[in-house]
């Protein structure tokens, strides 16, 4: 069991020495995804269950009949993680209920790439975090459809050359922004909401040991670098992890019973994106023009963050009667009245 | 000696899986099975089981669910028919592949387009090779009996694959049947709680789903259609143990007074119960026709089939989906490649009929039999024809 209230000050100890996601995995060298899930089980801790779609992650460390996995695992398919652990959660609940598995807590997680979250398996995501499973997905995110060559994802950033955004005379690759799915989980009247990023492991194991903890659907979204993909140099991953912090292109917040805090400082005033941009080869072809939109978006996008982090209440806050915080006991509760 | 209660089958379906000790159960509506998931649903809000029941946004997520849910160990069923069968189309032969002991109800209608909620086979034909036990029931009795079969059959140790039970929607699904109900206790004797081989559990971490390379993955497909042609040994035994408990017999196929005759319709689910109609008024007539049923379509029951049609000079085989340029209906042509080798092979006609709700009538059936009885005399001129269809 880890033990994370005192990370900040202990941290280095405290961190699990057992590892659950195991070397030997096929990742490419300077994954921040491998990195990152590494870290993740980590915080889990051993009384788990994941759920994974396929994607990367998947693919490097389930080759048959090897497996980089020291905890229970399921790959199904490719958009249905959150319905997988949405079942195994079911499944668990139903059969520790019923005496035939040893009563004792087991938390149900899913895993996916931000195609496999925010592209073909939001709808999943979206029913699952609907129906209220005690289950902690997180999305790895890597900007791209990495397993399968790189192509573009609705969470692949503005401006980056992907394979089918790529770069031409007459484009400048990405034309969309990310799509905001942490901001959608949120809309989905959860419990708990993280950002997260290897390059900050602390940060990112407090989040999923807390997100653990929490009894209830839990999303949290952890930027995962990709030297592959982005084209940087792999001993480059933890700092261009820690550039997209700096530059506020990805901030590090939560939001707990819908009140959002950062979690990670960021330098005031920001760093200027193209710190972050000029490490990776996906962002050479930019032009001074299409920089500054990216700056002023950011720019614009930290704002919005800022003005949630300053002015909104948690629902406790917000509620008279405390009704809102007992409707997630109550989906828990299911219709034998069993809470945990 | 149970009493008989008139029942909707749909209902009666949701009713015998209540009685099947579920640990979940997810479901997405869909005419015309949604009854079945409404009930399913009544009995859990009841508390009359003590089970999931997971309200899924798709049928995709249903059987994603229920794949986790059945890795855990848990005993899972679900409920679908057309165009959800064929969102989950894409997860069928992963089920059987990871041996989850999923059960299904098929409550049978045609695939759009045009749209349409009726009656046909053409959700399941679709799904055929994807490794699923699939059996035809032909009235709400055999729905209440092979649910509870299929449990037994799928979870068993020399079995682990999925199972369907069809269901022909409306014809069947919507219909009101005498029907006699096992009692709960009758059950749990012959179906008792699901015993896995493999769990997700920490006590026990293991890996499933992996993924595999060439060197790999053809002896798994080999696997599952090892497993998948010997568990008829098993699901033969377990019919036989329903009869001894419970009185009424189980076949792959089943005939009807096709004994010595000439001529064999064969059909597969509901109409079978018009088709003898048919036959009874054929042989009055002094035709020498006679019925054969095929209740088992996966695993393809080669040995019963051949047996129950032998000596017979024509066959007309029935089809409620198309297989659009191919030889024939898919079970024309099942029929037609399991006779190949045969010195004695009969003659084999191929109807498709009762495509998205068409009536076929007693009437029809007769006609289609005189039909092969003409084409016994000249020859077969068309692999199949469209019975009954304008243009
Ligand atoms: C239904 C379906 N469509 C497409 C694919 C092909 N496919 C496999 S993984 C993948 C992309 C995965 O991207 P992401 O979820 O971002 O994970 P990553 O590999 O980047 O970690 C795609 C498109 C598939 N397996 N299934
Ligand atoms: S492509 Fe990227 S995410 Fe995938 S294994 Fe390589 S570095 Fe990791
Ligand atoms: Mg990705």
């Amino acid at each position: 069991m880890n033990i994370v209230e005192n990370f900040d000050l202990f941290a280095p100890r405290l961190v699990d020495k057992k590892e659950y996601f195991t070397s030997g995995h096929r990742s490419c060298q300077g994954c921040g995804e491998a990195l990152a899930v590494r870290l993740m089980c980590k915080a889990l801790g051993e009384d788990v269950v994941i759920s994974c779609a396929t994607g990367c992650m998947e693919i490097v460390s389930s080759m048959y009949p090897a497996t980089a996995w020291e905890v229970p695992w399921i790959h199904v398919a490719f958009e249905n993680a959150a319905a997988v652990g949405a079942g195994v959660e079911a499944g668990l609940k139903a059969l520790r209920r019923k005496g035939r598995i040893p009563d004792r807590y087991i938390k149900s997680v899913a895993m996916a790439g931000d195609g496999g979250t925010a592209d073909i398996g939001l709808q999943a995501l979206s029913g699952a975090m609907e129906r209220g499973h005690d289950m902690l997905f997180v999305c790895f995110d890597n900007e791209a459809y990495m397993n399968t060559g790189m192509q573009r994802s609705s969470q692949t950033p503005f401006g980056a050359s992907a394979t089918t955004s790529p770069a031409g005379k007459v484009s400048y690759g990405q034309k969309t922004w990310k799509k905001n799915v942490p901001e959608i989980m949120v809309a989905h009247n959860i419990p708990y909401v993280a950002t997260a990023c290897p390059s900050y492991p602390l940060d990112f194991m407090r989040k999923v040991e807390k997100a653990k903890n929490i009894k209830g659907p839990t999303y949290i979204h952890c930027l995962s670098v990709c030297p592959t993909g982005w084209r940087s140099a792999s001993n480059t991953t933890i700092k261009v992890g820690r550039l997209a912090v700096e530059t506020g292109i990805f901030p590090l917040y939560e939001v707990e019973n819908g009140k959002y805090r950062i979690t990670v400082d960021m330098p005031e005033p920001l760093r200027p994106v193209e710190d972050y941009l000029k490490l990776q080869g996906r962002f050479r072809h930019l032009k001074s023009v299409e920089i500054e939109m990216m700056q002023e978006r950011v720019d614009l996008e930290h704002r919005k963050l800022m003005n949630k982090v300053n002015n909104l209440q948690s629902w406790e806050e917000l509620e008279e009667e405390g009704a809102i915080l007992e409707v997630w006991e109550s989906v828990l509760a299911g219709s034998e009245g069993y809470i945990e | 000696m149970a009493k008989r209660v008139g029942m909707e089958v749909g209902i009666a379906a949701a009713e015998a899986v209540g009685l099947c000790n579920i640990d979940v159960a997810a479901v997405y509506p869909i005419t015309p099975q949604s009854h079945i998931a409404e009930h399913l649903s009544n009995i859990v809000a009841d508390g009359r089981i003590n089970a999931e029941f997971i309200t899924v946004e798709s049928e995709h997520s249903s059987i994603s669910s229920l794949c986790g849910a059945s890795a855990t160990g848990a005993r899972t069923y679900t409920a679908t028919s057309s165009q959800g069968l064929m969102f989950m189309h894409e997860l069928l032969p992963i089920v059987s592949a990871m041996r989850l002991p999923i059960v299904m109800g098929i409550a049978n209608r045609a695939v759009s387009g045009p749209l349409s909620i009726w009656n046909d086979h053409s959700d399941i034909m679709p799904q055929r090779d994807s490794g699923w036990i699939t059996m035809f029931a032909e009235n709400g009795q055999e729905v209440v009996d092979m649910t509870i079969q299929s449990f037994k059959i799928a979870e068993h140790k020399d079995v682990m694959l999925p199972a369907s039970v069809n269901i022909d929607g409306f014809q069947l699904t919507h219909m009101v049947e005498p029907i006699e109900f096992p009692t709960q206790k009758e059950v749990n004797k012959f179906l008792p709680d699901r015993k896995p081989f493999a769990t997700l559990h920490p006590d026990k971490p293991i890996t499933m789903g992996a993924f595999a390379m060439p060197d790999r993955f053809a002896e798994v497909m080999k696997a599952k259609d090892v497993a998948i042609v010997n568990s008829k040994k098993i699901i033969l035994e377990v019919w036989k143990e329903w009869e001894k408990q419970f009185g009424r017999s189980y076949n792959p196929v089943e005939t009807y007074k096709a004994k010595d005759a000439d001529v064999l319709l064969v059909t597969m689910g509901s109409m079978g119960e018009t088709a003898e109609i048919a036959i009874d008024e054929l042989q009055k007539k002094g035709v020498s026709v006679g019925l054969v049923k095929i209740r088992l379509w996966r695993p393809f029951p080669t040995e019963e089939l051949k047996a129950a049609v032998k000596g017979a000079k024509v066959l007309a085989v029935t089809d409620r989906a198309v297989s659009f340029g191919g030889v024939s209906g898919p079970v024309g042509m099942e029929v037609k490649s399991l006779f190949y080798h045969e010195k004695d092979r009969p003659l084999i006609t191929n109807y498709i009929m009762g495509l998205g709700g068409r009536d076929v009538t007693v009437e029809d059936f007769i006609k289609m039999a005189e039909k092969a009885v003409e084409a016994e005399k000249k020859g077969i001129t068309e692999e199949y024809e469209f019975y009954g269809v304008r243009g």
